[in-house]
């Protein structure tokens, strides 16, 4: 049984400004002990998708589909049972730990705080707990009553690492976990993900904008554009053979210093993402696309298989325009 | 830590000593006679009083020397001379008033910070629920409106009694006058009497502390850290208290302390409106009787009021906020 | 070979000076003028669609009518007590005097509508005096930085602290009663959080690459102050106007009410002064109380109303999402 299924999601914001469709009908899918990187620019509905999975979404938000966790249907629980599931069946780790911890509370109060509330110990044992999760994450356990100001990116970012596995929950949503470090800090936190998610064989869902780091850390790999998943796949497949024009700019986009691929080749994508108020007609992507061709602009692809446990949404997948028709838009 | 305290008090002391610089300077610098403007329009301005007006206040001496006697008097708590109230010290006459104001404004300010603070809460929590939207513009109209008028209407209609209203307080005063009642019978009479001041003080600024705080929790609300604690599977109610309001709690306890300001601003209309015995009327008083020594004591008194105010909040800030604690 | 010289198409523009836009462009200045209409006109219109900033322009509207039209809707002769348009005192309303009376049987409505312009005007000049002090010393203050920074912000925050009240009582008492002397002490007691507010935009608008540029183009302190810092500081003045209007009002009011407003004219606090010191109050003489107040209320509601308002649009923090 799958950790994670999301089925045709759809996340649409409310705002003064009228209705913002951030996510437009997204599947995903998590086996145990696996790693999911989901990628895209900003804006593309990634972080939304991490705030629908549990919930964390701002109350008149719409959000349509099926979740479920571990089995669960997460959108039709009551709420007593969805704060039961918060943290114990999924736990998070936000992007910046900046102002993702109480800043007038110790780190280690702030986890134990979890794990009372799911009632998992009782105060010593809690404490207890979390000196093992400090050291699992390289944390030295006076650190424990230091406030959130006390430490340093990298400190806090374990942290909330320590903190995400607190109440050993069966999938880690990553949140860009790495985005605000310096490289050097970076490098560490994503060896020690690596290191908990093996230990440990925790489903993850990573979520990023730089696929380079994805390729180290995921299994499979999902990308987004315009609140859509284009492609998903196998990492290594995805990545070295991509079938979305999107993949292939986002995949080149990252140059590794002396390959020779990149050196003749300055790549990056032209433009900027789509407003989600304003998406184009027929495929999303085909303004920036460098290989769009007739059907593009009218032609709204679907998500069709284009490989072995492999798929993608663009018209250039073989199939996508014989097959049964995607509608225009 | 130690650094920041010793600063903070440098800090009161020295705003304390531009104040009494100032008062010095307030009305030596203005055009004319100082005497003649101290006496102007009260009955006792004839060239005898004018002179010796001039002596007391040192006028006929260098003006350094006149500071040094102003500071060394003030240092001491030497106030000067009240005008009309027959000769008695500034002093004298002060002290007798500052038991009242205490009483009325010091429970007034407690009860209108609690009640401000927690609709404040409640309204920041619930941001365009009815109750917010509900109390932003109770505390709207609360604060447009001048306090004493707020205070005449209530002793008009409490008091006074007028139309359906029924006159069960008295009008004023701190007790019933020649009654001569003692021990608890004493208390619930002044009790009594404070309850008419006491709710126009606590009703005019609580919406001060409602917004304050409710400014506050909204901008807290923003940052991440709510989301986590949701995210841990904490209760609204607890997120709420536990995690909103500490953090809010903080920068409202500064902004609350120095608005302390006008509810000496309100202490005195009140006072007046109701005639409760306290340095409030007794400001009023001084400026109907042109008592300027008595009026330049209060001030310095409000003012040193405020600073300590003030240095209180700094302190308990640095008390509460881990984050001033530990550097 | 001879190269055939290079005809240029058109005449190369001249160099935009500081001064002012070359004769016959389109120069800088009109550019960055032509940007400041457009953002004018954006937050009018977003303005106009906040329901509480457009509820108090409206009252304000009809204040300021009420007070500009006064001669005509409630004649002058009404506060003259020896005037024959006086009735019996103390009465309350009636058909020919819909407020009632006062003390000396003059009009409750003619005091209140005259009122209004005392009172509107106290409140417009001393909030005029104290935004020019106040905008002077943080743009100063916020320009320099250094010593005369910390110099004016040490005297701002001793200012902030003094209670203002007790200061204006003891500046009036020693001033005399007059409209001037009441501007004045208004004004000058109510810089300091101007001058804050000023300052900490200055400082914010000082860091903005733009500066850096036109400093580093040899741009003199006058051009920047002029054209780049008070342009952006600017609209957050002109909203913490509105707002220490508001305040100036109540000041009047409270200094009138207390016995230290001019003795010749009427205003809001000056009818409440007397009202109350003629026993009004516990003699239930409601309609003389009632009004005056109400005025007040809706004057210092509506100019903050629209401060909000204002505030929420330049403010992005406080916007809903």
């Amino acid at each position: 049984m799958s950790v994670l299924s999301v089925r045709d999601l759809r996340v649409t914001y409310r705002t003064q400004g009228g209705d913002v469709p951030a996510v437009r009908g997204v599947d995903l899918q998590i086996d145990r002990g696996e790693v999911l990187g989901l990628a895209g620019e900003s804006g593309c509905g990634k972080s939304t998708i991490a705030g629908a999975i549990l919930r964390l979404l701002p109350p008149r938000t719409s959000v349509e589909g099926t979740i479920l966790l571990d089995g669960e249907d997460i959108l039709g629980m009551k709420p007593g049972r969805l704060r039961a599931v918060r943290w114990a069946g999924a736990s998070i780790i936000f992007q910046g730990a900046m102002h993702a911890l109480n800043p007038v509370q110790r780190v280690g109060d702030q986890i134990v705080e979890t794990i009372l509330i799911h009632g998992q110990s009782d105060e010593r044992g809690a404490r207890a707990r979390v000196a093992e999760l400090f050291e699992q994450v390289g944390l030295p356990t006076r650190r424990i009553d230091d406030y959130p100001h006390e430490l340093s990116g990298g400190q806090k970012q374990r942290v909330m690492i320590a903190m995400a596995l607190a109440c050993s929950p069966s999938l880690i949503i990553a949140d860009e976990p790495t985005t605000a470090l310096d490289v050097m800090v970076e490098a560490q936190v994503l060896a020690l993900l690596k290191e908990l998610q093996r230990e440990f064989g925790l489903a993850m869902l990573f979520i990023t904008h730089d696929l380079s780091v994805l390729v180290e850390v995921s299994d499979r790999l999902a990308i987004m554009y315009a609140g859509r998943v284009v492609e998903d796949g196998p990492t290594e497949q995805v990545f070295f053979h991509p079938k979305h024009p999107y993949t292939t700019a986002l995949a080149a986009a990252f140059p590794d210093i002396g390959d020779e691929r990149f050196r003749h080749n300055p790549s990056g994508l032209g433009g900027d993402p789509p407003d989600p108020q304003a998406i184009p007609s027929g495929c999303p992507f085909h303004p920036r696309c460098p290989v769009a061709f007739e059907p593009c602009p009218t032609t709204d692809p679907e998500l069709r298989p284009a490989g072995e446990a492999r798929r993608a949404a663009c018209l250039l997948v073989e199939g996508a325009l014989t097959g049964p028709q995607a509608g225009s838009t | 830590m130690r650094g920041y305290l010793i600063g903070k008090v440098a800090q009161a002391l020295l705003t304390l000593a531009f104040v009494v610089v100032f008062n010095f300077f307030l009305f030596r610098v203005m055009p004319g006679d100082p005497a003649a403007l101290l006496l102007r329009g009260s009955a006792a301005f004839n060239p005898d009083t004018l002179e010796q007006v001039r002596v007391d206040l040192g006028l006929d001496r260098p003006l350094p020397a006149q500071f040094v006697t102003y500071l060394g008097d003030t240092l001491r708590l030497n106030l000067g001379d009240s005008f009309f109230a027959r000769g008695r010290s500034v002093n004298t006459v002060i002290a007798e008033r500052v038991w009242p104001t205490l009483l009325l404004v010091g429970t007034s300010t407690i009860a209108s910070a609690i009640i401000g603070l927690v609709i404040g809460i409640y309204g920041g929590w619930r941001r365009g629920s009815a109750f917010d939207v509900g109390s932003l513009g109770f505390t709207l109209f609360v604060y447009s409106m001048p306090e004493f008028w707020f205070g005449i209407l209530v002793l008009m209609a409490f008091a006074g009694g007028v139309g359906p209203f029924p006159a069960i307080f008295p009008t004023g005063g701190y007790e019933t006058p020649a009654a001569g009642l003692t021990g608890l019978s004493h208390w619930v009479d002044v009790l009594n009497h404070m309850v008419l001041p006491f709710f126009v003080l606590t009703v005019a600024y609580l919406g001060e502390y409602a917004i304050i705080m409710r400014n506050s929790l909204i901008d807290i609300m923003g940052d991440d850290f709510i989301t986590t604690a949701r995210a841990k599977g904490v209760r609204e109610q607890q997120v709420l208290w536990r995690h909103a309001v500490p953090n809010a709690l903080l920068p409202t306890m500064t902004l609350t302390i120095l608005s302390l300001g006008f509810v000496f601003g309100g202490a005195i209309t009140i006072e007046y409106v109701f005639s409760w015995p306290g340095l409030g009327w007794l400001t009023v008083q001084a400026i109907d009787a042109k008592d300027f020594p008595l009026l330049q004591g209060l001030f310095l008194l409000f003012s040193a009021a405020v600073i300590l105010a003030n240095l209180v909040a700094d302190l308990l800030y640095a008390y509460l906020d881990p984050r001033v604690r530990a550097g | 070979m001879k190269t055939p010289p290079i005809e240029p198409t058109a005449a190369p523009p001249p160099p935009a000076t500081a001064e002012g836009p070359p004769p016959d462009r389109v120069g800088p200045r009109r550019i960055a003028w032509a940007r400041r209409w457009r953002s004018l006109v954006r937050v009018a219109r977003t303005y106009r669609r906040n329901p509480m900033g457009m509820a108090g322009l409206v009252i304000l509207l009809f204040f300021i009518a009420v007070a500009v039209l006064a001669p005509l809707i409630a004649s002058g002769e009404g506060l003259d007590p020896t005037c024959p348009c006086t009735g019996v005192p103390f009465q309350p309303p009636s058909r020919e005097f819909p407020f009632g009376t006062d003390n000396l049987g003059r009009s409750v409505l003619t005091l209140t509508i005259w009122g209004a312009r005392i009172s509107l005007l106290v409140g417009l000049m001393a909030t005029l005096i104290s935004m020019v002090i106040g905008s002077l010393i943080g743009i100063v203050a916020g320009y320099l930085g250094r010593w005369p920074e910390s110099l004016l912000m040490r005297l701002t925050d001793w200012f902030l602290v003094i209670p203002f009240l007790p200061l204006a009582i003891v500046l009036a008492s020693l001033l005399g009663r007059s409209l001037l002397i009441i501007i004045l002490v208004i004004g000058v007691t109510s810089w300091p959080s101007t001058a804050r507010i000023v300052r900490a935009q200055t400082l914010s608008v000082k860091e903005r690459p733009y500066v850096e540029r036109a400093r580093a183009l040899g741009a003199s302190g006058w051009h920047l102050v002029t054209r780049h810092i008070l342009p952006n500081v600017g609209p957050l003045i002109f909203a913490n106007t509105i707002l220490t209007v508001a305040i100036a009002i109540l000041s009047e009011t409270t200094l009138s009410f207390l016995g230290l407003g001019d003795p010749l004219s009427t205003s809001w606090g000056t009818i409440l002064e007397s009202a109350f010191g003629s026993g009004a109050a516990t003699a239930g003489n409601w309609w003389w109380l009632l009004p005056p107040g109400f005025a007040i209320v809706l004057v210092v509601l509506a100019f903050t109303m629209c401060g909000f308002a204002l505030d929420e649009i330049l403010n992005p923090r406080l916007r809903q999402r």
